[in-house]
């Protein structure tokens, strides 16, 4: 009974999170969006998990965990980019060019 | 009623959302996605996943956003500066990306949802006696229990690399 | 395989090859080692020569009506089409074999004498020695392709000789002339190659002879245009109009060369050409009346500017062109026996002609080297008077001369007066056939007084040499003139090889190359006339030549001639013919220069240049940089872009699976 909705939210964040990465400059924004999508493929695993099994449930457990993971290490690069460029802005990132 | 429920927590998370990549200030987008998040946990209890509720307030928006938060302000980009959001080329660009992603998931989402397993005679009434806790954790420590340990082994090296990846010195 | 010793055909040409290989390595590892060269350069002729007689006397012993033919190895099965690296004896090759192992082993040891002091001596043995490999392969070849080898490889060496001393620029322009004058010719051969193998689906001399009657339409297009590609190849090969010019120049290379290559041997290709592909030749009448028309053309053509040369080699050359000539007149009436009969005698006087005038050169050179005087020493009026100094020579070439007038009994006579026969029985049917016969005629008389001018001016009156120079005149040493003396004998004597039934002969040779020439003579009209006609053109035929002996002895005045440094430019018509009717000239701009302008113009610039260099070659490279550069665009560093960028390969993946298994 939840499942359309859920899935149809669960769309509509995900594009959000999508648009967030595009829109914007700024690492750790960015990098929230990213969260934003990640948790938007949770509610769909959850919403399905109530018709295919807890297998679902069991995924999205992981899937925070390696978010947690993520994110720790993904803002401890920034910092260390910070560091060298005063700056987090990825427009003036741009040591790989060529 | 648990369908009303659902919309209104639906819609907060994805007001939450949209105000979220929006906002000029990074910790106003941190704290509109701290919404989001509940809003989220809310919808789990609506849909029978009370643990995966609990870990989502207190890992989601417990450690993660905090962890967040404490960067933001360790770079201090608290302070209102110039916007970083893209200009009307880039907000085109994003729109047209989204809005083609949106309608393919649309016509995705549109595709016969699969069969419901059948569970067993007399599975939901235990499941109802075991708690919603115990059911995810059985097949984790059961079917899922290799993954589970490298995950632990992952959550261990993302330690190490913070550490070194963040220290002045080593 | 016979079983006889004819089995051993293939050893004439594997010793010349043979001695091309030992004498190459000499050349290039012990230039000096002069003795040996003389000894592989001859010892592998007179080898070549001794098979020939012994296969000729093998194959006689047959009495075979057949070819011998024996294949070596499959050299080009291609389809339906099997050509075989393949010899073949018959009574013609038979002939041809002998005169090229014969007169070339003679002209070998010539130029031992001859080229004695050059420092090129293996190179030169060498090459000859590769040119008789060639030659021999082209005259027993059992097809039409490996005959094309000896052909081409006939030319090259031909390139080799003439450029021999290549050090110096005309001699090295010579060379460069005759090769791609013959490749002209060379693309005829070709295109009639084609043309036979598409009419009849096969290159093999013995079954294109046997099938060619039933399956090209006598007179009809295919074996009229096949006929005259072959002959032009013959044109450019036996130098006739209008691919002649390569030769007066090819006198550049040294004496015995001329005398082989020039004269004897590799020029009268084109004759035995006709000879061997006398059923073609009987099926296209046409054709034949073109070659017998072009070949009486070039008999008169070519005298004509004989009269008025001076260097002692040019006329000899052209009185080659003017013979080969008389060569073409007999083969294209049909008379193979008599053309072929006329290119045995011809290379007998031929060669002691080119090789006198050798030894004359040889002792002018001298000459003029004991006193450091720069004057020409192949200039015939810086001679005269030479009898005096060199009998031998002046004796023998007294012989050729004679024969090449047409005096009987010397062999020449009978030969010429056979093709001249036999255009005036044919004449008797078709007249043009009869203008040919006067052609002929004018020919002869203009070809005995401009070989009578020649003996004259070299060898009588006073001598112009200047008075210290004159000391050093001597004789040519033995080894040069003991060949000149056993050409002389067969100059005289060769008559009688062919000997008319007229005069109670036995027209033997006619007899022994019947086999090889009866299926085309079977397709041609038959045509005879009276002992009165015959014996009333002999008596004409005589008397030309008389009149031409006489009547140069009486008018040209040796004691009037100057030195040719001093001597005076000539005017009016001897200009003409001195300047060769300017036939050069008129090649170089009708012909030569637009070849250039259109090579320099528009081939280099406009192909090349623009289109290959630019569009294709430096195009390319554009482009491929172009593409660079817009690849680079996309390596800006920016994550901003790469994610954009991500997002669209998402999308694009999305849209398969959207538009392949949802809506």
């Amino acid at each position: 009974m939840l499942l359309g909705p859920a899935l149809a939210i669960s769309a509509v964040l995900f594009t959000l999170g999508v648009a967030g990465v595009l829109l914007r400059r700024n690492a750790i924004v960015i990098f929230m969006c990213v969260e934003l999508m990640l948790n938007a493929v949770n509610l769909t695993f959850v919403a399905l998990a109530q018709r295919l099994g807890v297998g679902g449930q069991v995924f999205v457990f992981f899937v925070m965990a390696v978010a947690a993971a993520e994110a720790a290490v993904g803002l401890a690069i920034i910092l260390a980019v910070y560091r060298h460029k005063q700056t987090v802005n990825l427009q003036n990132i741009n040591i790989l060019k060529g | 009623m648990t369908l009303t429920f659902f919309w209104i927590f639906g819609v907060i998370a994805m007001a939450g959302g949209l105000l979220c990549i929006t906002r000029k200030n990074p910790i106003g987008s941190a704290l509109w996605l701290v919404v989001t998040l509940f809003a989220l946990a809310a919808m789990y209890v609506l849909l029978d996943a009370q643990f995966i509720a609990a870990l989502q307030v207190l890992v989601y928006a417990g450690a993660i956003m905090v962890l967040f938060l404490f960067v933001i302000m360790l770079l201090n980009l608290g302070r209102p500066g110039p916007s970083d959001i893209k200009g009307p080329v880039g907000v085109g660009v994003a729109a047209l990306l989204a809005g083609t992603l949106l309608l393919q998931l649309r016509v995705l989402g549109q595709a016969a949802p699969p069969e419901a397993i059948q569970l067993p005679a007399g599975t939901m009434a235990a499941l109802q006696q075991q708690g919603m806790v115990a059911a995810v954790a059985g097949p984790l420590f059961d079917a899922y229990l290799i993954p589970f340990e490298i995950t632990s082994l992952l959550l261990l090296a993302a330690i190490v690399g913070a550490v070194v990846l963040a220290k002045r010195k080593l | 395989m016979t079983g006889t010793a004819v089995d051993l055909i293939w050893l004439a040409p594997a010793l010349a090859l043979l001695g091309f290989v030992l004498n190459g390595a000499l050349a290039l590892w012990r230039p000096t080692a002069k003795a040996a060269v003389t000894v592989i350069g001859v010892g592998v002729l007179a080898g070549a020569f001794a098979v020939g007689i012994a296969v000729v006397s093998a194959f006689a012993g047959l009495h075979s009506e057949v070819p011998v033919v024996i294949r070596y190895w499959s050299w080009m099965p291609v389809g339906t089409l099997q050509i075989d690296a393949a010899l073949q004896v018959d009574q013609l090759s038979a002939v041809m074999l002998l005169v090229v192992t014969g007169v070339g082993s003679l002209i070998h040891i010539f130029s031992v004498g001859y080229m004695k002091e050059d420092a090129g001596y293996a190179r030169y043995f060498a090459y000859l020695n590769l040119f008789i490999f060639f030659m021999l392969v082209l005259v027993l070849g059992a097809n039409f392709p490996v005959m094309f080898v000896g052909w081409e490889g006939v030319g090259l060496c031909s390139y080799l000789l003439i450029g021999f001393w290549f050090n110096e620029k005309v001699n090295a322009d010579a060379g460069k002339k005759a090769f791609i004058v013959n490749r002209i010719g060379d693309f005829g051969f070709l295109v009639a190659m084609f043309i036979l193998f598409w009419s009849t689906g096969s290159l093999d001399f013995h079954e294109v002879f046997a099938k060619a009657p039933t399956l090209l339409t006598a007179g009809g297009g295919a074996v009229t245009a096949l006929t005259l590609f072959l002959f032009l190849g013959c044109t450019g090969k036996s130098a006739q109009i209008p691919l002649y010019t390569w030769l007066p120049d090819a006198m550049q290379g040294p004496t015995p060369v001329s005398a082989l290559i020039h004269a004897a041997t590799m020029v009268t290709a084109g004759v035995y050409l006709v000879a061997r592909c006398n059923v073609l030749f009987a099926l296209a009448p046409i054709s034949g009346a073109v070659v017998a028309g072009v070949g009486a053309l070039t008999a008169l053509f070519a005298a004509t500017i004989a009269l008025k040369q001076w260097d002692i080699k040019r006329v000899l050359a052209y009185s080659t062109i003017s013979q080969l000539g008389y060569m073409f007149v007999g083969v294209g009436t049909g008379a193979m026996a008599a053309g072929i009969f006329h290119l045995v005698t011809h290379a007998f006087f031929k060669a002691l002609l080119f090789l006198g005038s050798g030894s004359v050169i040889y002792a002018m050179h001298h000459a003029y080297h004991a006193t450091h005087s720069h004057e020409d020493a192949q200039d015939m009026r810086n001679m005269g008077g030479l009898r005096r100094h060199m009998p031998w020579t002046a004796a023998l070439m007294w012989i050729a001369t004679l024969a090449i007038a047409g005096v009987p009994p010397l062999s020449g006579f009978f030969s010429k007066d056979e093709i001249l026969g036999a255009a005036f029985i044919r004449g008797t049917a078709q007249p043009v056939w009869l203008v040919f016969w006067g052609l002929g005629l004018a020919a002869a008389l203009l070809t005995a007084f401009y070989m009578t001018r020649l003996m004259l001016y070299t060898f009588h009156g006073p001598n112009r040499t200047g008075a210290d120079a004159q000391a050093h005149l001597h004789e040519a040493p033995w080894v040069m003139t003991a060949p000149l003396v056993v050409l002389g004998v067969l100059s005289a004597a060769g008559g009688l090889i062919n000997l008319p039934e007229l005069y109670g002969g036995s027209a033997w040779l006619q007899h022994w190359l019947e086999p090889v020439t009866k299926a085309g003579a079977a397709l041609l009209p038959e045509a005879h006339v009276s002992t009165g006609v015959e014996w009333t053109l002999v008596a004409i035929a005589v008397a030309v030549a008389a009149t031409g002996i006489v009547g140069a002895w009486r008018l040209l005045k040796p004691e009037a001639l100057v030195p040719a440094r001093a001597a005076a430019p000539e005017r009016g018509l001897a200009k003409v013919l001195r300047n060769k009717w300017y036939v050069d000239e008129a090649y170089d701009f009708f012909v030569v220069q637009p070849l250039i302008w259109l090579s320099r113009e528009v081939l280099w610039k406009q192909v090349d240049q623009r289109v290959l260099d630019g569009a294709g070659v430096n195009g390319a490279a554009r482009g491929a940089r172009a593409l660079g550069w817009l690849g680079a665009r996309l390596q800006t560093g920016q994550v901003g872009i790469y994610v954009t960028l991500f997002v669209v390969g998402v999308l694009a993946i999305l849209w398969r699976v959207v538009g392949g298994g949802g809506g």
